[in-house]
């Protein structure tokens, strides 16, 4: 692996999301957008937004750079440019990490953004500090980016890539405990629940928003959330062949 | 021929979902000069090029480049590859494309410059790729091919869909590159092509039909158009 190749990587993709504004628009006003609208509808029931505002303002990026990801290799695999970046001096982490360092650096742009809106002007309070959301929502979206480009590897056009958003996605965001507290799932639903990445990154969020405190539960969902990440990275890797048939 | 070659290929066979594309195919390409693989298209060239710069799955038989195994990790540095459909970055800038080639050769952005001016896009050099012609798409992957200044270029068909004038100007600079101590493998369909190269390279269905200078390539066939020549080798392969 080599730093060069991976700084290079890095740059090359964020200048090709600098080339599309409307993405980058999409990227940081879509989650201010639904924030606010979900403030909007809950209006009377302030407890709530307080208590879901945070771990949902910790969920956007994952979603938006699981798909801006799995889109963005894709891409590569189609159009030939990662058979020819195998024909060259790269590592394939240098790949990986390359596209790791430019979305997480989008995606704490977009957590930012979105949490100062948050608790800037839509009232938002937790009682952790805005801070660890923020660092969340940026481990969250690597483990977005990381599940996107393992997820690519089995999409054959642009269209199947992003009917796995609500195929890998929308499940464990229902199974997460946001929607339900998990003990009030039914047994194999909790079982399916404990074995989802999201529902670590959920229960982190939770915690650090809603408790404020960092417990071992608190360090246990943290290190759940980079141990699937790391995982999916490298179920990533083994989806890049340098000889293909 | 000079001894030494920089692509030698024993025995090879490789098959692409169940179908034999290259049956037991030996070649070798000498350094320094330029060949041209020929043949109608699948044929095998792209086959045989992705099997020469290490991204295909071969069933068997060896290909050494440059005195080592292809596909190793110190080749990456020394071999350039041109595929066939324009493996280049559309949302990126001409320069910005070859500029991230560069820095994974960690090459200096004077390299990019020269290579803007081999394949004649210096003034398109700020302008994204998407919005180039065909031509001049090819054109900047093949400078992708150039960066790093590399010992060996593999390049699929690198003046298909491009004018006469500027074809001619690319197979000057292929020639110049081969003077300055390069070797070329050009693959093209496109036999008025095969007299820009010092040797050729006849392929027909997975199997090497011919092989020489286009002179003695003619005097095998007893014909004196190369086009000619060549549908003569194929015909006595079938007979």
């Amino acid at each position: 692996m080599s730093f060069r190749a991976t700084f290079a990587t890095a740059v090359r993709v964020l200048k090709q999301l600098r080339r599309d504004p409307r993405t980058l628009a999409l990227l940081l006003l879509v989650p201010v957008g639904l924030l606010f609208l979900l403030e909007q509808l809950i209006a009377d029931r302030r407890l709530v937004f307080q208590q879901i505002g945070g771990p949902l303002l910790g969920m956007f990026p994952l979603i938006a750079m699981f798909l801006v990801t799995s889109i963005t290799m894709l891409r590569e695999r189609v159009s030939g440019t990662l058979e020819r970046l195998m024909a060259l001096p790269l590592a394939k982490l240098d790949i990986l990490a390359g596209y790791a360092l430019a979305f997480a650096l989008v995606a704490a742009l977009q957590a930012v953004v979105v949490s100062t809106v948050a608790f800037g002007f839509l009232g938002l309070h937790t009682q952790g500090p805005s801070w660890a959301v923020v660092l969340l929502a940026v481990s969250n979206a690597i483990l977005g980016m990381a599940l996107g480009l393992f997820v690519s590897a089995f999409a054959r056009t642009e269209f199947q890539a992003i009917q796995f958003m609500p195929a890998f996605i929308l499940p464990q965001i229902l199974l997460c405990g946001l929607v339900t507290p998990r003990a009030q799932m039914a047994g194999w639903m909790r079982a399916l629940s404990d074995v989802l990445p999201f529902t670590y990154a959920y229960d982190a969020l939770s915690r650090a928003t809603k408790l404020g405190v960092f417990d071992g539960r608190f360090a246990l969902d943290l290190s759940v959330t980079i141990g699937a990440t790391v995982l999916a990275l490298a179920l990533g890797a083994s989806t890049l062949r340098r000889r293909t048939g | 021929m000079p001894a030494a070659s920089s692509i030698v290929v024993e025995n090879l066979r490789i098959r692409r979902g169940g179908v034999v594309v290259l049956d037991e195919v030996s070649l070798s390409v000498a350094s320094g000069r330029v060949t041209g693989l020929l043949g109608p298209s699948g044929s095998g060239k792209t086959t045989l090029m992705r099997a020469i710069v290490g991204v295909q799955i071969v069933e068997s038989g060896t290909i050494t480049v440059l005195g080592e195994p292809a596909g190793t990790p110190p080749l990456r540095w020394k071999v350039g590859y041109m595929t066939q459909n324009p493996a280049v970055y559309g949302d990126l800038t001409v320069r910005e494309n070859l500029r991230y080639f560069a820095r994974i050769l960690d090459t200096g952005p004077e390299n990019v410059e020269e290579v803007l001016e081999t394949v004649d896009m210096t003034s398109f050099g700020d302008r994204v790729v998407n919005k180039l012609s065909g031509g001049q798409r090819a054109r900047v992957s093949l400078a992708t091919a150039l960066v790093g200044n590399p010992e060996l270029l593999v390049l699929d068909e690198p003046t298909v869909g491009l004018d006469p004038v500027l074809r001619r100007d690319l197979w000057n600079a292929f020639n110049a590159l081969a003077v300055q101590g390069k070797t070329l493998l050009v693959s093209s369909h496109v036999m008025d092509e095969a007299d820009r190269c010092h040797d050729l390279l006849l392929l027909r269905e997975g199997k090497l039909v011919a092989t020489g200078t286009p002179a003695s390539v003619r005097e095998q066939s007893g014909q004196q158009d190369l086009d000619e020549a060549f549908l003569a080798l194929i015909n006595e392969e079938v007979a």
